[in-house]
């Protein structure tokens, strides 16, 4: 299975790659990619070095431009695809309709992905972005049971490609308009959650208050883990109840189900946090790196090194997991 | 892997010593700012991609707060002129955001040792005002590969060896944190916060 | 009103039940909504939570006989998250089998629709003009358009795809996100398996407030919706006179017959009864009491905000 790992930046890149990224992904510097954050991503010049320096150990580079174009602004993101097939990029990972099919007819030999925020849950709707416009890997959502991957890995015409570590969507990407209820801003239109612009913290007697634009999400105790302020892991109450109605602030890590996912007969393995720091991605690559290599090697999976990444109630394996729904 | 095996995040974090922290405190300011001035504004200077990296946010003011050591740091990320002052403390005003925290984490920040989002998850980090500035900030800072004390040292030319050497052992003793892939890295996965 | 006159009739369709409620009372809302509401199509199906299909369909072929008899135009509205095989064969039954017009809320449906003339739901990213385009050139007839999209992205579209109806989310608590979880029975302590249908006791959904009381968000099984409701009514001028063909008015307790006529009074013009400014709208708020309006979407804004007759970006 591919380990297919997150860059921000062109030195998170290179930490990627010599940590054992197979194939690395990441996005220009605006908002045509859905991790558009303030001083992440890669200028034209960067991605075309970016590329050069991964080929020449052997990694691929993917290249996201899995926004949803803004009506009227279209060739922005045509550009965004045209510049990098130019650059050299191994496949682009894309989900608009739109976009896909200019994709398709603009650069017949390259190979597209289709991205998570797609939000092809099922054999059927991969099959008609197969058949449209011929992708040839699916990233499928993090809302999925194991057995489901599973049938959808043996149904479909393509490659799948399954989230195994980091940020934990609890709603289907793609289908979320949470963060523009509360700030105007989206994954699908801006390539941001919950952005830092409209993001405050405050001190409240030794409670730190976080706020989203004019919604208070949460509110830790002193010295409690924090979270970022997202809206589907913030504390809210409905009738009696209160607290993470949600999900609690947690991370994915399938590092446990990566034999049932050998199994599933999933191609790549994803990992999710461009926006996350160098020692973030050299860490946790070099994590499944070992676990892929032991997985390959018949070995158990390296015991204590993931589970010490992801500080116990921390770690979830999502929908992955029996029950979760 | 260097794997600190904590249970708190916070607990593999190293605070300078009390006893150390007084002695700094009594320390008059102006020469060690002076210091400290020209050593990281040539930190800055020398790794000039940090500014295209902050776009419409350089020219912004930040507080850095050591919260371990008795003064505060002032990093003007003016491209034409970056300069680093101290200050017993943060001013009230001028500051568009305030980040504050144990030195082991502010240096950890800085030279990608540490993940930014992880110390914040588990409260090594606070931050205050203009959190764009501040993750913006952090972005163009995890980019440009700064090695603080190698940047620093070098500035001191014949000595900048030794010099290395020296301080590079002390934060060693502070700490044992300067492994390539030390620190608190069970923070590291303390959730994704954009998803 | 300006503009209409020269861009058509704009109608109103109402769209699916989106909340577990009782089925008669369920029927009910139909049989009165064929009787009585001034709108011209009527969007009807499960889209939510596959569970709940049984427990009204066998009300489904009389309400459609009803709707049908009262000259409405019916769309079947397909799942908006497809994962079980057993929800994969009902939509695909769905698409192939009906003689209505089916209406898409997932990309799934559209491989067994291809080429025939069909609609499309909000919960398809329909974005931009080139998404919009390839689409009606794979024969979609409607496109409701999702309810995040500002009036610019809104104006191009429909000047895009000029053969196409484009129908906008006007009224009613805006989805906002679907999961596979369902966050109703998390809440009662059981699973989406074992859920005993606790949405069934919210029948606008769970209110679900800030820390510090705020009403913010609606539960609704697995789908997330606003406590605010979208409400156009300020901007119906302005929306037909960027060619938007209809308005979706989403059901709710309250009275939906009456909500349809200040509709269809407003697009209709003239000066009686809410030409005064604002009076369509008082006369909402008169009808949905203790809601608030939010119609932020439609102006770049947070979608929680009411700009009103503000002018649109």
């Amino acid at each position: 299975m591919e380990l297919i790992c997150p860059a921000g930046t062109p030195a998170a890149l290179r930490a990627a790659v010599d940590a054992g990224a197979d194939a690395v992904y990441c996005g220009f510097n605006d908002e045509t990619n859905a991790r558009n954050f303030p001083g992440l991503n890669f200028s034209r010049a960067e991605m075309r070095e970016a590329i050069a320096y991964a080929h020449a150990q052997d990694a691929r580079v993917l290249v996201a431009v899995n926004t949803f174009p803004r009506a009227g602004s279209v060739p922005l993101w045509e550009r965004a695809v045209d510049d990098a097939v130019a650059a050299g990029a191994d496949a682009l990972i894309v989900a608009d309709i739109g976009l896909l099919a200019y994709a398709a007819a603009a650069h017949p030999a390259q190979r597209l992905h289709l991205s998570v925020q797609a939000a092809a849950a099922n054999p059927d709707a991969i099959r008609f972005y197969r058949e449209a416009f011929g992708i040839r890997r699916v990233v499928l959502p993090r809302v999925l049971a194991m057995h489901e991957i599973a049938a959808i890995a043996r149904a479909v015409p393509c490659e799948t490609e399954v989230f195994v570590f980091g940020g934990l969507c609890v709603m289907e990407e793609g289908r979320c308009s949470l963060s523009s209820y509360a700030t105007g801003r989206s994954p699908n239109m801006h390539g941001v959650c919950s952005p830092a612009s409209h993001v405050g913290y405050r001190d409240e007697g030794g409670r730190m208050v976080s706020r989203l634009g004019d919604f208070t999400i949460n509110r830790f105790g002193p010295g409690e883990p924090a979270a970022y302020p997202t809206l589907c892991k913030g504390r809210f109450r409905a009738g009696e109840t209160s607290g993470y109605l949600f999900e609690e602030p947690v991370s994915l890590d399938a590092a446990a189900l990566l034999p049932a996912l050998r199994e599933a007969g999933v191609t790549a393995l994803k990992i999710e946090g461009r926006q996350r720091g160098r020692a973030y991605i050299e860490a946790v690559v070099r994590a499944f790196r070992r676990a892929l290599d032991a997985l390959d090697a018949g070995r158990p999976i390296p015991p204590g090194g993931l589970q010490a990444l992801t500080e116990g109630q921390t770690s979830t394996e999502g929908a992955y997991r029996k029950g979760w729904r | 892997m260097a794997v600190t095996a904590t249970t708190r995040d916070d607990a593999a974090i190293p605070v300078v010593p009390r006893p150390i922290s007084a002695a700094i405190g009594v320390l008059p300011l102006a020469p060690l700012g002076t210091a400290l001035g020209l050593v990281l504004g040539a930190v800055l200077r020398r790794h000039r991609r940090i500014f295209d990296r902050l776009g419409t946010h350089a020219g912004k003011r930040f507080g850095l707060r050591p919260t371990d050591l008795p003064f505060a740091l002032i990093l003007h990320a003016d491209p034409a002129r970056p300069r680093i002052t101290l200050a017993r403390r943060l001013p009230r005003d001028g500051l568009h955001a305030r980040i504050a925290g144990p030195l082991a984490g502010l240096a950890g920040l800085v030279d990608g040792r540490l993940d930014g989002d992880a110390l914040f998850f588990s409260r090594v980090l606070s931050v205050e005002g203009d959190i764009e500035a501040v993750v913006a900030l952090r972005n163009a800072i995890d980019d440009a590969g700064i090695d603080l004390l190698g940047d620093a040292a070098s500035l001191l030319g014949p000595f900048a060896r030794p010099a290395e050497r020296i301080a590079r052992t002390a934060l060693d003793v502070a700490g044992g944190f300067l492994h390539p892939t030390g620190g608190p890295k069970g923070g590291t996965a303390r959730s994704g916060p954009w998803n | 009103m300006t503009g209409s006159a020269t861009t058509g009739r704009v109608e109103l369709t109402l769209g699916p039940v989106l909340f577990n409620w009782e089925p008669a009372a369920w029927r009910d809302f139909y049989l009165r909504i064929a009787d009585e509401a001034p709108v011209d199509t009527v969007a009807i199906g499960e889209i939510v939570c596959s569970k709940r299909l049984a427990l009204y369909a066998e009300h489904l072929p009389a309400v459609l006989d009803r709707l049908a008899a009262a000259g409405k135009t019916v769309l079947l509205s397909s799942l908006i998250l497809v994962t079980l095989d057993r929800e994969r064969r009902q939509m695909e039954e769905l698409a192939r089998s009906s003689d209505v017009l089916v209406e898409a809320n997932d990309v799934s449906c559209l491989t067994h629709l291809v080429g025939r003339p069909h609609a499309i739901g909000p919960f398809v990213n329909v974005y931009n003009e080139a998404t919009a385009r390839f689409l009606a050139g794979r024969g979609a007839r409607r496109i409701c358009l999702p309810p995040e999209l500002p009036a610019t992205s809104i104006a191009a579209i429909a000047a895009a795809v000029p053969e196409t109806r484009i129908e906008v989310f006007a009224f009613g608590r805006v989805p906002l996100a679907i999961s596979a979880r369902c966050v109703h029975a998390r809440l009662h302590g059981l699973t989406k398996d074992t859920c005993r249908f606790v949405c069934g006791e919210d029948a606008d959904g769970l209110a679900v407030d800030t820390l510090d009381g705020e009403p913010f968000l609606a539960v609704n099984g697995v789908q997330t919706l606003s406590c605010s409701m979208a409400n156009l009514v300020e901007s119906l001028d302005a929306l037909a006179g960027m060619g938007v063909a209809s308005c979706r008015l989403s059901p709710q307790t309250g009275d939906m017959v009456a909500a349809a006529r200040v509709f269809r009074a407003v697009l209709d013009g003239g000066a009686a009864p809410y030409a005064a400014p604002g009076a369509a709208r008082a006369e909402l708020a008169r009808l949905f009491p203790a809601v608030q309006f939010a119609d932020g979407f439609l102006h770049a804004a947070p979608g929680a905000e009411y700009r009103g007759a503000a002018p649109l970006p």
